[in-house]
Order: structure tokens, then C-alpha cells, then sequence
């Protein structure tokens, strides 16, 4: 993957990121529910799903590369779309409970069938996604538009045959795993078993079993027993992608703890504590919001974890808890606006990250639109943008900087002018191929990578 | 607000540099900003992560509801309205009782997603 020498778009590592499609409205009145609350690829990359705060899951395809159609280069098509969660009201506890989707992710394949997991606030959903390409034709009882025969005029047997049909796509709900959380759930995620799976909200982490949903076991509590003493809620969690007893969670305050199931059946105490010293002298107002962790990721190998706050990334080696072993800042120009994010609520907005298929590069978002990259061996970055004006098909995308100081060079875009309405919350790599989707508050962004 | 040479755009160093610099340089804008977070808000704790802050986060989507309240003031109330909700009806003050016609209508599951793109 060499990069592009002139042509006047020196990109920060190694990769030259065109623009692929974009889907959703273009219309500048987004609707509440067209708002896209998360995108994950499954595991072989073929597949792409995407949750809105409308509860709705849509499922895009990649297309297979052919010769009728080179130039597709393995675009996302539509695949299936379904309504995931509805609003709900807890009358016993006179709650609002949003059909907002807030994590979606993908059971290993194991047959013809994809499985995934969507959850909103209060209810975790096994969904089943299966094609059917041939119909029965020919039934003994029935005619072909369904109506039932007339018993007294069947006068033979015929044995029904299979006739190719148009594709059709459907998707079920097959388990229903409600009632185990009092808090709003943050996380989902699968265990390298691919029999169960945790589930965690504020303050409690559980387990479940895929098959059994009347039951779940909890695995984390931080409830204090008097909430007048609660001083930090559970952010994040995730299982280990090898290490089946091996879970982590972040916390409010800026840290992360790794638990071994193996230890004991409730995980309180912490295997490994996860947290950066904090010079004391720089300590302010701001300090325990801005470290607040909004995720945490695994790598692929599963020797690092990656950690984002609101103004940086973290890569951490699992083997050293004392500190972090690269720190990559994401828009550090903000430290000299905490106080307006603060007024208008953006210091707390959620941020997430994710790891190249392999593990040499993260990525996260920013605001006004604008993505941020970092390759960990070469330690370049790069700042993207997702918008309608570079959306030309194969267009390659032009590094954005921001210019915090007086003097802003031409191409520049100055602190004061970002848009914090336009943020990018929500960002997925595909697990071998460099291929991103970004997700820019109701439309969705694919790019790839020109050498792809 | 006094700018210093400092306080420009830290991105334009190099990776190595700036977990250094920005450690310095990150003390006196954030201690600014606290500055004048504490001059709009006096009343502002000290301590932003405290449990009331923490409370608020976990309830949220809490609406209270009481139908012994409602039916008595609409007993009460026979020929004069409800005192109805302002223009933010999320918020529930005073007299206000949540009305059913307040609560946000239920959409239809059968509004479909526009990434699906025009439909042929």
C-alpha cells in the first residue's frame, strides 16, 4: 500500500482514502429518528449493519466483484432492513424507554444464517437473518395462491417441487433477553465461546447464555449500597477476542478494570487496574469529565486495548496498567473551549474508536464532520471529512486541519467555525480490508482505500 | 484572554512532541476555561463527577405520571382546562400534569430508514 507521491494530497500513513458511497437523505431537517446510533461490520467484512434512534436496523451487502460491473468494487447494497426495538413506557417506574439502538454486534457465522444482537436502553434482541431463494411448488392441499382445495377433489398425490424465486430476505427475532437491567445498557458483547455474552449497563455487567433468556447472571456490581455515595458509573464494556474468562470495563472516572471470570462468580474485584497517574497541579473543573472513557476496544490480537476520552485515544498493552504505551490526541485545540462545550453539553458526548483488521492503525471521530486516523507504527495522522462535496465516485479525500491559533493558512478551518452539531460519533473498520464506514448523524459514509 | 505563542494549534508537532508540550500547555487553557465556567456559574460545586451529577445521568427518561392526581384535577377541574404543558413538554413543573396528550406520539414502525435510498 504505497502512498500517492505528488498530486498534491500527502496523506498521513500509508493509506489514500477515496470517497466509495453515501447513504441517507440529503435534506438539511434530519428527522430524529434517521439519527445513527451505531455501525459494525461482521466478521468477514461482508456485511454492514447500522442502528438508528428509530430503532431501526438496516443490513447493507457488500456486492460481489465482477466483470459486468468492475468499477462496483465491492459497494454495500440494501440486504435487509427491519424494525428493531419500538418505543416503550415502564408504567411501574414512569419510564421512557427509547427504541434508540445503541449497540449492535454480529454472532460468528455458523451457517447459512447471520445472527445478530441489537439493544436498545433495557433490551438485548437475537436477530436472524436469512435468504431464501426457492419456493415449494405443487402442494397437494393448497393452491398456488394459497387457497386450501377442496378435500373431495384431490384425486392424486403429487410431490412438491422447488422452483428458483427472486431473493427474499428475512429477518426474525429468535430470543427476546428483557427485564435484567434497571440502568440504561451501554454494551453488548460476544464471548470468543460463541455461547454467551455480557450485556452491561451503569452500574452492573451481566452474563447471558444465547439460547436462554429467562436467566442471566451478574458478573459486575458497583452499586454502593448508599447511591449518595456513588462516584463513578461502568462506560463501556467488552470481552477479551481470545481469552473466553477475560472481560474489561470502563468507568466515568477514567479507568479500566480487567476481570478474570475464573477468579470468582461476581467479578467486584478487578484482576488489573488500568489508569494514567494525573499530575495534580494540572488538575481543574474539567479534568474527571474530559477523562470520562466512552469506549473501550480490544485489539485483534488481543495483546492491547484502546481506551477514548474526550480529547485523546490511548493504546494500552494489557501486560502494563501503569499507564497507557501510546497517547494520540484528537482534537486537543478544545482544551481552550471546555467551557462553551460544557454549556451546550457537548463535553459529554460519546465518542467511539476502532483497530484496523491489523491492529496498525485506529480510528476515531471528531467534530464538524471530520474523522481522525493515526498509524501506530509510523505515528503520522491524518484528519478526514465526511461530506457531500468531496462524494465524487473514487474521489480522494483531502487531509482537513484546524487551526487553533491567530493566524489560519488558507485551507484551514478555524476552532470557532467547527460545527458541533456535526459529529461523528460512530465509525467501523472492516476487518481485513481497508474499507471504513463513518457515520455522520443520519448518513452513512463508505470509503476505501485507492489501492484496494 | 491572553494568547500565547503556546497555546497554538499542538497538532501541527510532531507525534513525539506532543505528549510533552500538551502537557504543559494544557494547564493553562483548561484552568482558563474552568475560570470562566466559575464566573458565569458562582453557585457551580467544586466537584463536577459528584453523585448528583451521576443521579441525573441514571434517570434519565424518567416522566412522572400519577392517575390518582390527573383524575382528581379533572375532577376538579370539570369546565376549565388542565394547566397545559409550555413549550418544552419535557419538562413537568407547578401544576403541570402530564396529560396523555402530551406524551410524544408513538411513531409508526412503518416508516422505513432513508439509508435504504429511493426505492425503483
Amino acid at each position: 500500500m504505497a502512498g500517492a507521491g505528488g498530486g498534491g494530497c500527502p496523506a498521513g500513513n500509508d493509506f489514500q482514502w477515496c470517497f466509495s458511497q453515501v447513504k441517507g437523505a440529503v435534506d438539511e431537517d434530519v428527522a430524529e429518528a434517521d439519527i445513527i446510533s451505531t455501525v459494525e461490520f461482521n466478521y468477514s467484512g461482508d456485511l454492514l449493519a447500522t442502528g438508528d434512534k428509530g430503532g431501526r436496523v438496516v443490513i447493507f451487502q457488500r456486492e460481489q466483484e465482477n466483470k459486468i460491473r468492475p468499477h462496483s468494487r465491492g459497494e454495500y447494497n440494501v440486504y435487509s432492513t427491519f424494525q428493531s426495538h419500538e418505543p416503550e413506557f415502564d408504567y411501574l417506574k414512569s419510564l421512557e424507554i427509547e427504541e434508540k439502538i445503541n449497540k449492535i454486534r454480529w454472532l460468528p457465522q455458523q451457517n447459512a444464517a447471520h445472527f445478530l444482537l441489537s439493544t436498545n436502553d433495557k433490551t438485548i434482541k437475537l436477530w436472524k437473518i436469512s435468504e431464501r431463494d426457492k419456493r415449494a411448488e405443487g402442494y397437494n392441499l393448497k393452491d398456488e395462491d394459497g387457497r386450501l382445495r377442496d378435500p373431495f377433489r384431490i384425486t392424486a398425490l403429487r410431490v412438491p417441487i422447488l422452483k428458483p424465486m427472486d431473493l427474499m430476505v428475512e429477518a426474525s427475532p429468535r430470543r427476546i433477553f428483557a427485564n435484567a437491567h434497571t440502568y440504561h445498557i451501554n454494551s453488548i458483547s460476544v464471548n470468543s465461546d460463541h455461547e454467551t455474552y455480557l450485556s452491561a449497563d451503569d452500574l452492573r455487567i451481566n452474563l447471558w447464555h444465547l439460547e436462554i433468556t429467562d436467566r442471566s447472571f451478574n458478573i459486575v456490581d458497583i452499586k454502593p449500597a448508599n447511591m449518595e455515595e456513588l462516584t463513578e458509573v461502568i462506560t463501556a464494556a467488552e470481552f477479551h477476542p481470545h481469552q473466553c474468562n477475560v472481560l474489561v470495563y470502563s468507568s466515568s472516572k477514567g479507568t479500566v478494570r480487567l476481570c478474570d471470570m475464573r477468579s470468582s462468580a461476581l467479578c467486584d474485584r478487578h484482576s488489573k487496574f488500568f489508569e494514567e497517574p494525573e499530575d495534580p497541579s494540572s488538575r481543574s473543573f474539567f479534568s474527571e469529565i474530559i477523562s470520562s472513557i466512552s469506549d473501550v476496544k480490544f485489539s485483534h490480537s488481543g495483546r492491547y486495548m484502546m481506551t477514548r476520552d474526550y480529547l485523546s485515544v490511548k493504546v494500552w498493552d494489557l501486560n502494563m496498567e501503569s499507564r497507557p504505551v501510546e497517547t494520540h490526541q484528537v482534537h486537543e485545540y478544545l482544551r481552550s473551549k471546555l467551557c462553551s462545550l460544557y454549556e451546550n453539553d457537548c463535553i459529554f458526548d460519546k465518542f467511539e474508536c476502532c483497530w484496523n483488521g491489523s491492529d496498525s492503525a485506529v480510528m476515531t471521530g471528531s467534530y464538524n464532520n471530520f474523522f481522525r486516523m493515526f498509524d501506530r507504527s509510523t505515528r503520522r495522522d491524518v484528519t478526514l471529512e465526511a461530506s457531500r462535496e468531496s462524494s465524487k465516485p473514487r474521489a480522494s479525500l483531502k487531509p482537513r486541519k484546524v487551526c487553533a491559533g491567530g493566524k489560519r493558512k488558507k485551507d484551514e478551518i478555524s476552532v470557532d467555525s467547527l460545527d458541533f452539531n456535526k459529529k461523528i460519533l460512530h465509525t467501523a473498520w472492516h476487518p481485513v480490508d481497508n474499507v471504513i464506514a463513518v457515520a455522520a448523524t443520519n448518513n452513512l459514509y463508505i470509503f476505501q482505500d485507492k489501492a484496494n | 484572554m491572553s494568547q500565547k505563542l503556546e497555546e497554538e494549534n499542538p497538532a501541527e508537532e510532531t507525534g513525539e512532541e506532543k505528549q510533552d508540550t500538551q502537557e504543559k500547555e494544557g494547564i493553562l487553557p483548561e484552568r482558563a476555561e474552568e475560570a470562566k465556567l466559575k464566573a458565569k456559574y458562582p453557585s457551580l460545586g467544586q466537584k463536577p463527577g459528584g453523585s448528583d451529577f451521576l443521579m441525573k445521568r441514571l434517570q434519565k427518561g424518567q416522566k412522572y405520571f400519577d392517575s390518582g392526581d390527573y383524575n382528581m384535577a379533572k375532577a376538579k377541574m370539570k369546565n376549565k382546562q388542565l394547566p397545559s404543558a409550555g413549550p418544552d413538554k419535557n419538562l413537568v413543573t407547578g401544576d403541570h400534569i402530564p396529560t396523555p396528550q402530551d406524551l410524544p406520539q408513538r411513531k409508526s414502525s412503518l416508516v422505513t430508514s432513508k439509508l435504504l435510498g429511493k426505492v425503483d
